[in-house]
């Protein structure tokens, strides 16, 4: 058995450049040789511009569309997230507003010409990155509500053996009955709604025979990214967030479970 | 691309000899069983299949039709489960069948809570603790006040329905409370943040809703009038990327009787597609008019 090589797969930056720096450092200092972001650059926290250097100006680093991305890429009105609650529907609002309203021209042209997907060879596995899901990059790949045989279904129909996806912000990572196996990263850019103010993101080893992946938390200076947003004047709720590790908007798209877990 | 109900309108003349768009089931991801048919212990005027006690033009499914239906979905790599009526806690078997589908995956069991006693609403609680997928129950209410929602869903229905959220919460369940808004402005905006202020007013602190349109058929025909003429799809109406949000291109709905495309259509006798899930899988026509109101109001019946 032959150690390749190692790999770190992260998504939902959120305009965290703060853990977006760390992560980065995390899996530098533990050998990530490749490093994929999986999309959604915009929204919740402050400075949207200040990511894009870091994203777009390193070597190792490929990235992908997400549907936020595809929203302030093609200058659409909002992020169509739709909400039934008013409540909800006004913290999206005002996380995509103040995101399209800070995101400067040249950085919205590179978010719209993204690839919305990567396929790779590990180990004869092939491996599929994706957004949301491999069929749409704004379908929620939970836990509770995704059943074994529909993912076996969505990887045959994607001809894909190993499967990374964000969308949710939640982590998780399952084998299915088949071998195949589907991870979803989670975020770096908001706190996964568990009551840890670290975020998640995946480091892959991938050896001549087989591919690990270990789901890992990282801190980052979570009270100055804090203190950034109530600078600019982003709502109190989002801050909460980012200082209690609990959810407290936006969260009717939550399922049953993942929302029992959750204080709001 | 916007609707234009003028031109709708005015062309309805020519419209009427076009054929319906035919929409192909793109993966059968939901799959809807109507357990209890069109029995219900109440008889609710904006009913869109005309539901209550003596309405048994579908049955009850019996245990093993629902099993059947469940595992040929899984097989096919279904997502979701929905069970629906009449009222599902009528069905004597109903946790055996709400146990055998969460061994699939995710379900939610559409009710009006009526029937739910603290004991049911604990086993309710307890198989949502131990289920792998996610369990949910959405539970039917239609107005903030007592007057708004009695009208529609019967005297001293209110009251009922209240007790029955209350109940389901402290056994520790959070149901998305349904809304059908037939009353004005109860979808808008408004309408909306006056529900979500009246659940948490009664010690929900986690609100869950979901507002659906009405469908002008069965009781509801009588109750606020039918369709109009001009309300109904032809070929090409369909807005770019419509078909796939469209939920009839991702379900199927099972009665005693056969299969359906959805749950809104089971009266329609031409809307049967065959005995068995199998039968089912094939394109549709979108002729129904209740099928202008999916396109219109883009409505879909999952949570």
């Amino acid at each position: 058995m032959q150690h390749l090589t190692k790999i770190a797969v992260f998504g939902g930056v959120y305009n965290n450049y703060l853990s977006l720096e760390a992560t980065l450092d995390d899996a530098r200092q533990r050998g990530a040789q490749e490093i994929y972001c999986l999309g959604d650059m915009g929204g919740f926290g402050p400075h949207p511009d200040r990511v894009f250097p870091i994203l777009r100006g390193a070597d190792d680093l490929l990235v992908m569309q997400g549907n936020y991305d595809h929203s302030i890429g093609n200058r659409l009105d909002d992020c169509a997230c739709g909400y039934s609650d008013p409540r909800d529907n006004h913290f999206a609002e005002i996380s995509y507003e103040y995101t399209f309203e800070n995101t400067a021209d040249d950085n919205k042209d590179w978010l719209r010409d993204l690839p919305t997907e990567f396929r790779r060879d590990w180990a004869g596995r092939r491996v599929l990155m994706a957004h949301g899901s491999p069929r749409r990059t704004n379908e929620f790949l939970w836990e509770s509500s995704s059943p074994d045989a529909f993912l076996e279904h969505l990887l045959v129909e994607a001809e894909a053996d190993l499967l990374f996806v964000t969308h949710t912000g939640i982590p998780w990572q399952r084998t299915l009955p088949s071998g195949k196996q589907v991870v979803n990263v989670g975020a770096i850019g908001r706190p996964a709604n568990n009551g840890k103010t670290t975020v998640d993101y995946a480091i892959v080893d991938v050896f001549d025979d087989r591919v690990d992946v270990e789901l890992h938390e990282v801190a980052y200076d979570h009270e100055r990214l804090a203190r950034e947003m109530q600078d600019e004047g982003l709502p109190d709720e989002f801050v909460e967030t980012v200082l209690t590790g609990w959810w407290t908007t936006c969260v009717e798209i939550l399922p049953a479970k993942e929302r029992a877990r959750g204080r709001y | 691309m916007e609707l234009n109900f003028e031109y709708l309108k005015e062309h309805a003349t020519e419209r009427a000899h076009k054929p319906p768009p035919t929409l192909e089931l793109d993966h059968l991801d939901t799959l809807w069983l109507q357990v209890t048919g069109t029995l219900c212990n109440l008889a609710c005027l904006h009913c869109f299949i005309s539901c209550g006690p003596k309405n048994d033009s579908h049955d009850y499914m019996s245990v093993e039709a629902v099993r059947r239906a469940v595992e040929t979905a899984a097989a096919q790599g279904t997502k979701d489960y929905y069970f629906t009526g009449g009222e599902p806690f009528l069905h004597d078997d109903i946790q055996e069948m709400i146990e055998l589908t969460l061994e699939h995956g995710p379900l939610t069991v559409l009710t009006n809570g009526i029937l739910i006693d603290e004991e049911m609403a604990d086993w309710l609680a307890q198989t949502f603790r131990n289920s792998r997928y996610s369990f949910d129950l959405r539970v039917s209410l239609d107005g903030t006040t007592k007057s708004e929602n009695d009208a529609l869903r019967g005297r001293g229905t209110f009251e009922k329905i209240i007790a029955s959220i209350e109940r389901l919460y402290a056994a520790g369940l959070n149901p998305v409370i349904t809304v059908t808004t037939c009353h004005a402005g109860s979808g808008g905006e408004e309408g909306r943040r006056k529900f979500y202020e009246f659940v948490r007013s009664r010690g929900v602190e986690q609100p869950r809703l979901k507002f659906l349109a009405p469908f002008k058929i069965g009781r509801e025909e009588r109750r606020g009038g039918g369709y109009e003429e001009w309300e109904r799809l032809v070929e090409g109406d369909l807005l770019p990327d419509e078909a796939e949000q469209l939920q009839c291109s991702s379900c199927r709905m099972v009665t005693s009787k056969g299969v359906y495309p959805c749950p809104i259509l089971i009266e329609y006798d031409d809307a049967l597609m065959g005995q068995e899930l199998e039968d089912g899988l094939q394109a549709i026509e979108l002729r129904h008019q209740a099928c202008y109101t999916c396109h219109v109001e883009g409505v879909t019946c999952s949570t």
